[in-house]
């Protein structure tokens, strides 16, 4: 008897036209930590902050940064187990994609796809919306990639967008600061100027992650070191 | 008699310099029975590429609207045709679904792939790709095709010159076989048009 609790969406619409859910997920991922992506002329960077709840965790261990394909990486904000999800689901229907038409799938297609699969859930019985969004980064024969999907389902593109904690005053720097011609070093510098500018406390190759993609197609975390290299080329 | 063999069919593609020809006969029959002469086995997927499906009709047809539906949503949600090589894939992969109930039907796919390179394939009825440089053959005459295309067949032949040497070897091929013939269709495709002629041979 008690199923029928359960058996209604949690998206129902309210009396002035929103969805609650939607709105609560979206608060979700506004007080996650802050991430950006900044499309270059020839690649696309991302980075996040990575603020860990003590210094007894194991920096090392934790990849905030990830790979759907070989060429398309994503990075989240908001709540991290629901963006593993998200993730997987991907890197199957990447996979189902190449296993039909033996071709890498484009950046479009599988984010539509993930962005599908955001929306199911908001519109499906005892389920609830995912509390991150994501932003996609990709590189394929359409060239350079930026996209970001809301818990919504809803999906744009962007020549640079930020989202999570210091969102607004992000997005303004990067607006001042974001030129069409940008190379991928001078995106990744952008990148870092951004963080540092709502950064609480010493920003370090310890404690942000960066994935990058250039023309050769493959989609890579920076190692620390190479974070500590970047950093000290912006300081 | 065997299920590929109910209804006769001949079909050849070979590569040329930076085109390719498709080629098939016109005859439908059932078994010794012929009902058609007009019959069209090359369907056109997009400008630059063509599919020819022998083995048997009713197959050939549903498979062909399958691969028309696939290919229109693909062009749809992703804004441009399928490359040759792609859609060869999906032709396997549609093909192999029905593993133990199948097609029976041994597709040639022809096209122009990235910077307008000639592409064939032939697979048969299991989705069994098959690539080649030269030509591909199937269908009821494929023996004598083979036998007619290793011959005849060069390296780089300028459109003209593929257009007379698949003709040839299409006409001779069918004539060493009663379940096809009565003609034949050629499709010739270069990057910049698309010819398609109608062969006379010998109408038996």
């Amino acid at each position: 008897m008690s199923d029928s609790q359960y058996s209604f969406s949690l998206t129902t619409f309210s009396p002035s036209g929103k969805l609650v859910q939607i709105e609560h997920a979206l608060m979700a991922v506004g007080s996650g930590q802050t991430s950006l992506g900044i499309k270059a002329a020839n690649g696309v960077v991302i980075a996040t902050e990575k603020k860990l709840p003590s210094i007894l965790v194991d920096e090392a261990s934790i990849q905030k940064i990830q790979l759907m394909t070989p060429n398309i990486g994503v990075v989240y904000s908001g709540m991290g187990p629901d963006s593993r999800v998200l993730v997987r689901k991907s890197r199957k229907q990447a996979q189902q994609y190449y296993r039909l038409y033996k071709e890498t799938i484009p950046v479009t297609q599988l984010v539509r796809e993930t962005a599908t699969v955001m929306q199911e859930f908001t519109q499906s019985g005892g389920v609830r919306p995912f509390g991150v969004s994501l932003l996609i980064a990709g590189f394929d024969d359409s060239g350079p990639q930026l996209y970001q999907v809301d818990p919504s389902g809803s999906y744009f593109s962007w020549k640079a967008s930020a989202m999570g904690k210091n969102v607004s005053n992000a997005k303004t720097f990067l607006e001042k600061r974001y030129t069409e011609d940008m190379e991928l070093d001078d995106a990744v510098h952008t990148a870092l100027l951004t963080l540092k500018e709502g950064f609480e406390g010493q920003i370090s190759s310890k404690n942000i992650e960066i994935g990058l993609i250039g023309t050769n197609r493959k989609f890579r975390v920076l190692s620390p070191a190479e974070i500590a290299d970047y950093l000290a080329e912006v300081e | 008699m065997s299920i590929f063999e109910y209804n006769g069919s001949a079909l050849v593609a070979m590569v040329g310099k930076n085109c390719f020809a498709i080629a098939s006969d016109r005859r439908l029959g059932v078994q010794l029975q012929t009902v058609a002469t007009d019959f069209r086995r090359i369907y056109r997927i997009h400008d630059k590429v063509y599919i020819g499906l022998s083995g048997l009709a009713t197959d050939a047809q549903t498979l062909y609207q399958r691969l028309v539906f696939r290919h229109k949503l693909y062009q749809l949600r992703e804004e441009r045709d399928m490359k040759p090589e792609t859609f060869a894939s999906l032709v396997s992969a549609i093909l192999y679904e029905k593993r133990f109930g199948p097609y029976f039907c041994q597709p040639v796919i022809a096209g122009l792939g990235g910077d307008d390179q000639p592409f064939i394939c032939t697979m048969d009825c299991l989705g069994a790709k098959e690539l080649a440089k030269d030509f591909v053959v199937s269908g009821s005459a494929s023996e004598s095709l083979y036998g007619a295309c290793e011959s005849m067949y060069k390296p780089d032949m300028e459109p003209e010159e593929l257009f007379e040497n698949i003709s040839q070897a299409l006409l001779a091929s069918v004539d060493r076989d009663c379940l096809s013939g009565w003609g034949g269709h050629v499709f010739l495709v270069t990057p910049t048009e698309v010819q398609e002629r109608t062969l006379k041979g010998r109408m038996d």
